[in-house]
């Protein structure tokens, strides 16, 4: 390799290298689980193979959400190194709502507002030790919000 | 042009509580317009925060997450002073960032 060729290919190196998030968000993002249209092929998808009951994560979500357009939830897990915190709607089109992977001292919990289709079990799940755990919560939906 | 983004980080009793309220409309690909067409799928899919620079979070979204996101999470060890930011990309490639300093709660 000579001296123009090594410059070339290091000027293709940083062009890449620059273009990194728009690559890395394709690579990122877990399309397989996120597409899928049943709850089991999403977990498939996320790697979860089997979720063991706890009470060591809260799922807090309404009994009865009014407008299925926007149901706030709470997720916090007190299981020593979780990872991630998955969330799912069994019966949303496409069940995985968001998975939060947490590193360098961000705390295992999150609050945000999803849509619901209909009533439905809500469930997270959370990965930690390599481990997989599920909490459960059925919210009743009023008027269903997946359009 | 409206806020894409708002943020606000307060340190109270060692924890810091971040909240960020995205501007975004989240269509599913479901959803049918005035004139019965399919509205095509526009969300986002990535969101990832930073403390000083260094990741804390990594959020994969699907379609849904409800319209104009909101989500709140928590950091330990920060200080007041020190920087959250906070980006998001969807999936037609457009992207948006904030950036603030943590208060005091």
């Amino acid at each position: 390799m000579n001296r123009r060729t090594w410059i070339k290919s290091v000027g293709v190196l940083l062009a890449l290298a620059m273009s990194a998030p728009l690559r890395s968000l394709a690579a990122v993002w877990n399309k397989p689980a996120f597409e899928a249209q049943k709850v089991d092929a999403a977990l498939h998808g996320l790697g979860v193979s089997q979720a063991s009951a706890t009470q060591d994560v809260v799922l807090i979500a309404p009994d009865m959400a009014e407008n299925g357009a926007i149901v706030q939830i709470e997720v916090e897990s007190r299981i020593p190194n979780t990872e991630s915190i998955a969330i799912l709607v069994e019966k949303n089109p496409t069940p995985l709502i968001a998975d939060f992977i947490f590193s360098n001292g961000a705390d295992p919990y999150v609050v945000t507002r999803i849509k619901m289709a209909e009533t439905s079990e809500l469930k997270a799940i959370v990965k930690a030790g390599g481990q997989y755990f599920s909490v459960t919560k059925k919210v009743e939906v009023a008027l269903g919000g997946c359009g | 042009m409206a806020d894409l983004m708002k943020i606000r980080a307060r340190l109270k009793d060692g924890l810091t509580e971040v909240k960020i309220l995205m501007s975004h409309p989240m269509e599913t690909g479901r959803r049918k317009g005035d004139f019965d067409e399919l509205v095509p799928a526009h969300f986002i899919q990535l969101v990832t925060a930073t403390l000083n620079g260094k990741a804390v979070l990594e959020a994969q979204w699907g379609t849904g997450v409800s319209k104009n996101p909101y989500l709140t999470f928590r950091l330990r060890n920060a200080k007041v002073g020190d920087k959250v930011a906070v980006v998001w990309h969807d999936n037609k490639g457009e992207s948006n960032a904030i950036e603030t300093a943590i208060e005091p709660g």
